[in-house]
């Protein structure tokens, strides 16, 4: 059962050290879903913070911000915080999921009919 | 497939991936963990936010780290549609009021199951409003307990007032074939709207 991993007592100021004091997602990172694919585009330098190179380091292959987050123990606010580092680096890059394109006209008929096929396989 | 945002396409080296996601709502213990659990490729993980975080600005912090934090935790799981498609299913939070912790949780959604427990219908009308108030196209899947009684499903439809384009559909959560089949309905679903606005257009 995955229930919620309480935080330790000290977590507020972890995520403050981690994050240089900086809250919530703002610029690169303010549109960030948790369904975001991130993908490295760069390797780790010597010198940079453990979680970034860890998150480069994951990120080889496409990885959803819920998975980074879960993976690295960090609630998604702080991740995020994260994240806009490396994406206005260049570092990695963001690939928002694919939206239910406007409202009224529904997401496209091909994607739809995409993962119909992909779900009929299973 | 959209490779919008791409500067260089031709650094792609993961063949342009991209996601969609699907929400899986209900009322507080309708089995929404379950089917998340039942129909992932992955075992499912937990990714979470601390309201302090979220509501409280970082100068609020210092010297709060001793608060009570509040965690709320998101269970997910995915499938893996094809190389270059995967499908993530984020099971909503059972307390309802923290949905908007997220980034808009539901925004970008191709759409929603909201699983119904028969035996305490009310328990999902919070999230039947929820998605039709932010618009969020659904089916409902009813869970289908052991002791659940066996209810025509028009009669449901009446008494959770869903209008007659809505799938409603039963299911057993804790079956990977049943709660895929839930999420082939939602699809099929989808479709039939998007076919309906382009014939509209």
């Amino acid at each position: 059962m995955s229930g919620p991993r309480r935080t330790d007592p000290s977590g507020l100021e972890r995520y403050y050290v981690l994050t240089g004091g900086r809250s919530g997602p703002g610029g690169s990172a303010s549109t960030l879903d948790v369904a975001t694919l991130i993908v490295s585009r760069a390797a780790a330098v010597p010198g940079m913070q453990h979680e970034h190179e860890e998150i480069l380091r994951r990120c080889r292959d496409p990885l959803s911000v819920a998975e980074l987050g879960a993976h690295l123990g960090l609630p998604f606010n702080i991740l995020a915080v994260l994240l806009a580092d490396l994406l206005d680096a260049g570092r990695v890059e963001a690939r928002d999921p694919i939206p239910a394109s406007g409202v009224g006209s529904g997401p496209d008929l091909a994607l739809l009919e995409e993962v119909l096929s992909g779900l009929q396989r299973l | 497939m959209d490779f919008k945002g791409f500067d260089h396409p031709d650094r792609q080296t993961d063949g342009g991936t991209r996601s969609v996601k699907v929400m899986i709502a209900g009322g507080f213990g309708t089995g929404k963990t379950t089917m998340v659990r039942s129909v992932s490729d992955i075992k499912p993980l937990t990714t979470e936010e601390t309201l302090t975080q979220a509501s409280a600005d970082v100068d609020n912090l210092i010297g709060v780290a001793d608060k009570q934090e509040t965690t709320v935790s998101l269970d997910f799981g995915k499938i893996g549609i094809n190389d270059q498609l995967v499908l993530y299913l984020f099971g909503t939070p059972g307390q309802e009021r923290f949905w908007f912790l997220w980034n808009g949780l539901f925004k970008g959604a191709l759409g929603a199951v909201v699983l119904v427990d028969t035996r305490r219908l009310a328990s999902s009308f919070r999230a039947i409003e929820e998605m039709e108030r932010q618009d969020v196209p659904f089916v409902i899947a009813l869970n289908v307990f052991p002791d659940s009684k066996d209810h025509p499903i028009e009669e449901i439809r009446d008494a959770l007032d869903i209008p007659p384009h809505t799938p409603i559909v039963a299911c057993d959560a804790r079956d990977r074939t049943s709660s895929r089949d839930v999420l082939i309905a939602l699809i099929r679903h989808l479709k039939e709207r998007s076919a309906v606005a382009l014939e509209s257009r």
